[in-house]
């Protein structure tokens, strides 16, 4: 819709009333959506083989009495039935308690919270990177006519297709091995950043570019696009003015999706960087099949994506005055 | 430029259209590649008779020559016969990771779109629990529960996959059951099963085949992710993410040992997205 177009709009305070309601109600579809995944990972987790009290203990390895293992069913509720034990869990749970490491021996919540700041950083980072690299593609690739296209179509082809794990290792030998400008590893302060970050949103803006490429065109060629031209406003004008907000908006309703993909990615490249923080956490407990850390990690990760979705949701609606609220 | 300028430079739609029929360099490529993957699956002997797993100590760390393409590892094994050996592994693990999600997101799909308002409401609830499981999170949960190892990475990134196949095929179903041809069937009273065969499935699962296409890349992608991280195929066996993995340790002084095998993951994934996207410019301006 461009500005100052024959519509009436809808009085701005009802559009913003029914915004912040259909804002609660998706807030409570995910906190159904978070018991769901509890449910689900509760009841998925009862499938392990194995006695869960011989795992707290150090695994089938560590030969624990018989009284040592009658001890810890107790203490973690295992003799219980599996209904309580799961409503016990669930109440644990909506209190902020996720139990406590089998490996570290220390609260999952405390833990988690620690590493929770250094990935963030990571992927607002990433995601904003990935977010002006494929803007500034999408934009310039549409302007250089059919060549434009052809280059700006491959390198989102070759962007989308590079796994983290092998374009970290080729920054590495790059910048670290060769030329020896950036430290290989992690190292606290923005320098250490620039890899890990740049690591993940090369892929990402392979993914978002192509999307917003396709809009962009799109919009170029919308009778908006034609009608703006015709007023006499220049090409970079309609671009600025018109074309670009069309072209945001895929990216910004991919954004949860773009979400869970940089959380999985922070698995791979906080590990090659050997960077503290959630993905590292994670591998490290997938590892040593400690439980209540990836239960905590997933819950958290699950959260996470219904606080971005709501919030892109909502976000797409004020950048899009078509929507309904 | 004026405004009639610019009309004429940007090709309309129709231009683009049939620009998009043709067949560019690019996919010839990228069929080519494809093909070398698949003789590499099917006859890996042929294209590299060295045997992946021969050791040879004395010409451990060769950089790549002639004789060795791409170099030798820390124990003297022809990389470039890993890599081609490998191939069998990787692209076995992408297509049925892809099959799998395929079949059943489109199971899902299609029962949310035909079951009725409850199904379809079940259905999509379903889907928002699993979309609040990012792919690799999934794989990971998956390998605490069943453990480690190839067969559970194919099962988790072929899970992982299946919601957001589910919802594309959903709405793919959405909008032919409402196409003009669908309702000119109901009208001339075909009768409800034959509409389906004939008609809705049909169109429906048209476009899976470029989804499919477009799919086995990425699933090579984070399969190899899994065994770059140690869950999946563990060495020696020549995949291609556990190679990555084992040339991590010699980084800075064989950086052949994990360049090429890489290479070969990112140019799969390529030629898939290539191939696919073709597809699917081609179902589109039919």
């Amino acid at each position: 819709m461009t500005p100052g177009s024959p519509r009436a709009e809808p009085p701005a305070a009802g559009r913003a009333g029914r915004l912040a309601l259909r804002a609660l109600a998706r807030i409570g579809g995910g906190v159904l959506v978070l018991w769901a995944v509890a449910t689900l990972t509760f009841f998925a987790l009862r499938l392990i083989p194995g006695d869960p009290a011989q795992a707290l203990l150090g695994g089938p390895g560590s030969q624990a009495s018989e009284e040592a293992l009658a001890a810890v069913r107790a203490e973690y509720g295992l003799d219980q039935p599996l209904l309580a034990q799961y409503l016990r869990q669930l109440g644990r749970l909506a209190t902020g308690d996720f139990g406590s490491s089998y490996a570290l021996r220390t609260e999952v919540a405390p833990l988690l919270l620690s590493q929770l700041g250094g990935t963030l950083l990571l992927a607002v980072l990433a995601l904003a990177a990935g977010w002006v690299l494929a803007l500034l593609l999408a934009s310039w690739s549409t302007r250089g006519g059919r060549v434009g296209e052809r280059i700006g179509s491959a390198l989102e082809v070759v962007g989308a297709g590079l796994p983290h794990f092998w374009l970290a290792t080729v920054l590495i030998l790059v910048f670290s091995v060769g030329l020896g400008w950036l430290p290989p590893i992690s190292t606290p302060g923005p320098l250490g950043l620039v890899l890990p970050v740049v690591t993940l949103a090369v892929p990402l803006a392979g993914f978002l570019g192509q999307v917003m490429r396709e809009s962009l065109l799109d919009a170029l060629e919308a009778p908006f696009a034609l009608s703006a031209r015709a007023r006499g406003e220049s090409e970079g004008g309609v671009r600025r003015r018109h074309a670009l907000r069309h072209a945001a908006l895929p990216g910004v309703a991919l954004s949860g999706w773009a979400f869970g993909y940089l959380i999985s990615g922070a698995v791979v490249v906080e590990t090659i960087f050997a960077r503290p923080g959630l993905g590292r956490t994670l591998l490290n407990a997938v590892t040593e099949r400690d439980v209540p850390v990836v239960v905590g990690v997933v819950l958290l990760v699950a959260l996470a994506y219904i606080l971005v979705t709501v919030v892109t949701d909502i976000a797409a609606r004020i950048l899009d005055p078509r929507v309904p609220a | 430029m004026s405004a009639l300028d610019v009309r004429a430079a940007a090709p309309t739609g129709a231009v683009r259209v049939r620009r998009a029929a043709r067949a560019g360099a690019g996919e010839w490529l990228a069929l080519a590649f494809l093909a070398f993957v698949v003789l590499a699956a099917v006859a890996a002997g042929l294209l590299a008779p060295a045997d992946p797993l021969a050791i040879d100590p004395a010409n451990a760390f060769d950089p790549p020559s002639l004789a060795q393409l791409f170099g030798t590892d820390e124990s003297g094994r022809s990389i470039f016969a890993r890599v081609v050996h490998g191939a069998g592994t990787s692209l076995l693990i992408g297509v049925a990771a892809t099959a799998l999600g395929l079949g059943l997101g489109t199971a899902l799909g299609v029962l949310a779109g035909l079951g009725g308002r409850f199904v379809d409401f079940g259905v999509n609830r379903l889907l928002e629990v699993l979309f609040a499981l990012p792919g690799l999170l999934l794989a990971l949960f998956l390998i605490v529960i069943v453990g480690p190892g190839t067969l559970t990475t194919t099962l988790a990134v072929g899970l992982s996959t299946a919601p957001g196949y589910a919802r594309i095929v959903r709405a793919q179903l959405l909008t032919v059951r409402a196409a003009p041809y669908t309702e000119a069937a109901t009208v001339l009273g075909v009768g409800w099963w034959r509409k389906l065969r004939r008609h809705i499935l049909p169109n429906t699962l048209a476009p899976l085949l470029a989804l499919g296409t477009l799919g086995v890349g990425q699933a090579i992608v984070w399969a190899s992710a899994l065994s770059y991280l140690g869950l999946g195929a563990v060495p020696p066996s020549p995949e291609w993410g556990a190679m990555l993995a084992a040339g991590r340790t010699y980084l800075s002084t064989a950086w052949w040992m994990s360049v090429f095998p890489g290479l070969f993951i990112v140019l799969t994934a390529v030629s898939g997205t290539v191939l696919g996207r073709g597809f699917q410019r081609r179902t589109r301006s039919r």
